[in-house]
C-alpha cells in the first residue's frame, strides 16, 4: 500500500474483476434464492403429508380405543344350567379318568343355552314393558360373551343361582350406533340393527347401562369374524414379536459376520467381486419374491409348518440380511486405515484388529443399520401373504411353530372386513399399534447408540 | 549422542565401516518392492546399526516409506503389494514362513505419519499391547509397564491426572509421543518411525526429536524423514532415496558435509524433492 509504484496499477485490475464479480452476483444470490426456497417447498411438502397422514390414523384410530360396555346383572339360572356339580377328584379314580370326566362335564355345560341367560340380563336391564324379540335383545351383547359366561362358570362352579354385575361387551353394531359411524337417518332395512335394538342401545346409553370404556380388548384378545368388537391384536403381535426375534437372532449375527469376513478377510478376486455385486441386487429384490422363496424352501422343502412365525421368520432374515449386510460394510468401509495400521503396528492380529478396535468403533453405525433392517422386516406384509400368514387365527401362538398372523398383516385383513364401518377404526388402530412398536424400536436404537458413542 | 559422534568420526566413506564399530541389527539385500505392475522399490540393501537412529531421507515417493514398512512387513496388509529380496532382523529372515508376523510387530515397533492413538483412554492405549502379547502377571505389573512407558516417552507428568481420559483428547504432539509411549510398551527391539513430526509444530517437532535421541540409548529407531535438517540433527546413519533406489548411505555427517553422489548432493543442496 505503501509502494506508490502499485497503487496506480492495483484499484484498475481490481475494478474490472469487481465489475464481473458484482455482474454475476445477482444471479448468483437469486440461484440460491430460488434452491433455499425449493428446498424449504420441499420440507413443507413432506411435514404436511406427514401430518396429513398421522392425522388421519390417530383421529379414525383413538375412536377404537373406546369401546361400550353393557353393565348387566347376569343370573346363573340353575334351570337353565342344569348338569349338576363338577366332577370332583376322588382316591378311586385315575387321573386320566378324572380329566374325562372333567372333559364330559364342559361339553355338557358348552351345549347349553347360554343366550338364554345373556336375552334374560338384557330384558331384565330393560324398561318395563319393552317390546323386543329375543334376535334384538341378543344384538345389543356381542356374541362372544356367551363363551366368556361360560368359560367363567367353569372356573367358578360356585356362581350357579347366583346374580353377579358384569360388563359384557356391546356388539359392534351397537358400538357404531353409539359412536356415530353409521349414519343414524339410514332408512330401518340399511340399518344393521334393528328399530327396537337402536331404541334399547340409546336408552342403555343414557342411563349409564352401556359406557364407553378403554378397549383392553384390543390387546388382549386375539381376532374374531363372528365377534368384532372381541377382535384383538394379541395373536399378531406375539407372531410379529416371534418373527423380530428370529430375525434379530437370525440375521444380526449372519450378515453382520458375512460383512466384517468379505470386508476384512475374505481376498479380493472376481468370486468376492460377484458376491457383493449379488448381495447389493438382492437388497432391491421386490418382498414378495422372497416369499414365494420361502414358500418353495421352507414349506416345500423343509416341511415347515404353514402360517408359521418361524417360516415367516425366515423369510423376513434373508430380506433383512443384504440391508444388515450393506450397512456394515459400509461403517466398516468408513473405519480410518490409520487406526487399522495402528493396530497391526502393535502386532494385532487381524482378527484382534477387527475386533478390539474396528468393530467397537462401528458398532453405533451397525446397530442403528440393524434396527432400521429389523423395523422394516416388521411392517413387511407381501411375503407373509405367500406363506399363509394372512390366514385367520384364532388364538395366540405359544411358540414360533405355531399358527399365527402378524401385525401389518392383521391390517391388511381387518382393511379388507366386510364390517366396514366398524373395523376402519381397528385398522387405524393397529397401525397405531405397529407404529408404536417402530417408535419404540427407533428409541431404543437412538438410545443405545448415544450409550455406545459415549463410550467409545 | 557422544558415541554417534565418535562413530562419525571414525567412518569412512561407505557405511560397511559403521557397521564394524555397532552390531548390526537389520540387515536388507536386494529389497524390491511391487505395486502390482508398478515397482516402488529396486534392490535396497543396506545395514541397520544397533542403538542409533538411522534415517531415510528423499523427495515425496522416493520409495522411504515403502521400505521402512518393509522392514515390519506392513507392505503385507496392502492389497498387490510384493516384496522380494532379503531382511534380517539379527540374522533371522523376517519374511521366513516359519516367523510369525505378530510375534515380528511385537519386536519392530512402529510410528506413523499422523498420530494415531486407539479411540480409548491413554491407560488402555498403552496397555493394549502388553495385553495382547501377554507381557504382564498382575494388575500393577501392567500399571508399570504403562508408567513407565509414559516416562520414557516423556509424557507422563503432563497426563498422570488423566490416564483414564480418551487419548484422542490430547494435543497432537501428545497423541505423537502417546503412540511413541504405546510402541515401547511392548520393549521392541526397533522402531521404525514413518515421518513421526510431518504432522506436528516445531515445538512438538523439538520435543519429539529429543525424545527419539533419548530413546537411541535403547532401541534401534529407523526415521523416515521429509525435513533434512531433522535427519541431521536427530541420526548418526542417513540413507537417501531416489526414485525407488537407494543412492546413497552412511554416517549422517559424511552425507551432509561430503556427499559422495551428485543427486545427495542436489538434494542436500535443495535442487531436487
Amino acid at each position: 500500500m505503501t509502494d506508490t509504484s502499485l497503487t496506480g496499477t492495483a484499484p484498475r485490475s481490481e475494478t474490472s474483476t469487481t465489475g464481473k464479480v458484482r455482474a454475476s452476483l445477482g444471479r448468483r444470490h437469486r440461484n440460491e434464492a430460488i434452491f433455499r426456497g425449493l428446498g424449504l417447498l420441499a420440507v413443507l411438502a413432506a411435514l404436511g403429508f406427514v401430518a396429513i397422514l398421522f392425522s388421519t390414523i390417530i383421529s379414525k384410530g383413538l375412536p377404537a380405543f373406546q369401546q361400550a360396555k353393557v353393565n348387566l346383572e347376569v343370573y346363573f339360572d340353575p334351570d337353565i344350567i342344569d348338569v349338576g356339580p363338577p366332577p370332583e377328584p376322588s382316591a378311586a379314580q385315575s387321573p386320566a379318568d378324572y380329566r374325562a370326566a372333567e372333559l364330559a362335564w364342559q361339553r355338557q355345560l358348552a351345549l347349553l343355552n347360554w343366550n338364554s341367560i345373556v336375552e334374560t340380563a338384557v330384558r331384565e336391564a330393560a324398561p318395563e314393558g319393552f317390546e323386543i324379540d329375543t334376535r334384538q335383545a341378543l344384538s345389543i351383547v356381542e356374541t362372544s360373551e356367551r363363551h366368556t359366561l361360560r368359560e367363567r362358570f367353569v372356573r367358578a362352579p360356585g356362581l350357579l343361582g347366583q346374580r353377579v354385575r358384569l360388563d359384557l361387551l356391546a356388539s359392534a353394531n351397537v358400538d357404531n350406533w353409539l359412536k356415530g359411524t353409521i349414519d343414524r337417518s339410514l332408512a330401518d332395512s340399511r340399518q344393521q340393527l334393528s328399530a327396537p335394538a337402536r331404541e334399547l342401545a340409546d336408552y342403555f346409553y343414557a342411563n349409564g347401562i352401556i359406557n364407553m370404556e378403554f378397549a383392553w380388548s384390543i390387546f388382549t384378545n386375539v381376532d374374531s369374524r363372528a365377534a368384532p368388537a372381541a377382535a384383538g391384536l394379541a395373536g399378531a403381535f406375539m407372531g410379529s414379536v416371534y418373527m423380530m426375534l428370529i430375525v434379530i437372532a437370525l440375521a444380526v449375527p449372519i450378515g453382520v459376520a458375512s460383512a466384517i469376513y468379505l470386508e476384512e478377510f475374505a481376498p479380493k478376486s472376481r468370486l468376492t467381486d460377484l458376491i457383493e455385486v449379488n448381495i447389493n441386487n438382492l437388497a432391491a429384490v421386490p418382498s414378495i419374491v422372497f416369499g414365494l422363496l420361502g414358500a418353495a424352501v421352507f414349506i416345500n422343502y423343509f416341511r415347515l409348518p404353514l402360517s408359521a412365525p418361524i417360516v415367516g421368520g425366515l423369510v423376513l432374515t434373508l430380506m433383512t440380511l443384504p440391508t444388515i449386510i450393506i450397512a456394515t460394510r459400509g461403517a466398516l468401509q468408513g473405519v480410518p486405515s490409520s487406526l487399522r495400521q495402528a493396530a497391526l503396528g502393535m502386532g494385532a492380529s487381524r482378527t484382534q484388529m477387527v475386533f478390539h478396535h474396528v468393530l467397537p468403533v462401528t458398532l453405533p453405525s451397525i446397530l442403528t443399520a440393524t434396527i432400521i433392517g429389523v423395523a422394516q422386516a416388521l411392517g413387511e406384509t407381501a411375503p407373509l401373504l405367500l406363506i399363509g400368514m394372512n390366514a385367520f387365527v384364532a388364538q395366540i401362538p405359544s411358540s414360533p411353530m405355531d399358527q399365527a398372523t402378524a401385525l401389518p398383516v392383521q391390517i391388511f385383513l381387518w382393511q379388507g372386513n366386510e364390517n366396514r364401518n366398524f373395523f376402519e377404526a381397528r385398522t387405524s388402530a393397529a397401525i397405531m399399534v405397529l407404529l408404536g412398536l417402530m417408535i419404540v424400536l427407533n428409541a431404543i436404537a437412538v438410545f443405545l447408540r448415544s450409550r455406545l458413542e459415549r463410550r467409545a | 549422542m557422544i558415541a554417534g559422534r565418535i562413530d562419525m568420526t571414525n567412518a569412512k566413506a561407505n557405511a560397511v565401516d559403521d557397521s564394524t564399530e555397532r552390531p548390526i541389527r537389520v540387515a536388507a539385500r536386494d529389497v524390491s518392492v511391487h505395486y502390482g505392475a508398478k515397482q516402488a522399490l529396486f534392490d535396497v540393501s543396506i545395514d541397520i546399526p544397533d542403538r542409533a537412529v538411522t534415517a531415510f531421507i528423499g523427495p515425496s515417493g522416493c520409495g522411504k516409506s515403502t521400505f521402512l514398512r518393509c522392514i515390519n512387513r506392513m507392505n503385507d496388509t496392502i492389497e498387490g503389494a510384493k516384496v522380494t529380496g532379503r531382511i534380517e532382523l539379527d540374522g533371522e529372515d523376517i519374511y521366513d514362513a516359519n516367523l510369525d508376523v505378530v510375534e515380528l510387530r511385537a519386536r519392530i515397533g512402529m510410528v506413523f505419519q499422523k498420530p494415531n492413538p486407539f479411540p480409548k483412554s491413554i491407560y488402555e492405549n498403552i496397555a493394549y499391547g502388553p495385553r495382547i502379547h501377554g507381557l504382564f502377571r498382575s494388575k500393577a505389573e501392567l500399571d508399570e509397564i504403562v508408567i513407565s512407558s509414559l516416562r520414557k516417552a516423556g509424557l507422563f507428568e503432563e497426563v498422570k491426572d488423566r490416564l483414564h481420559e480418551a487419548g484422542t483428547g490430547l494435543s497432537g504432539g501428545q497423541q505423537q509421543r502417546l503412540c511413541i509411549a504405546r510402541a515401547i510398551a511392548v520393549s521392541p527391539e526397533v522402531i521404525l518411525m514413518d515421518e513421526p513430526c510431518s504432522a506436528l509444530d516445531p515445538i512438538a517437532t523439538a520435543v519429539i526429536e529429543e525424545l527419539i535421541d533419548e530413546l537411541r540409548e535403547n532401541y534401534t529407531i529407523v526415521i523416515v524423514t521429509h525435513s533434512m535438517q531433522q535427519a541431521a540433527r536427530v541420526s548418526q546413519k542417513t540413507a537417501f532415496f531416489h526414485l525407488g533406489n537407494l543412492i546413497e548411505e552412511g554416517p549422517t555427517e559424511q552425507i551432509f558435509t561430503n556427499p559422495v553422489n551428485k543427486q545427495t548432493q542436489d538434494y542436500i543442496m535443495g535442487r531436487i524433492g
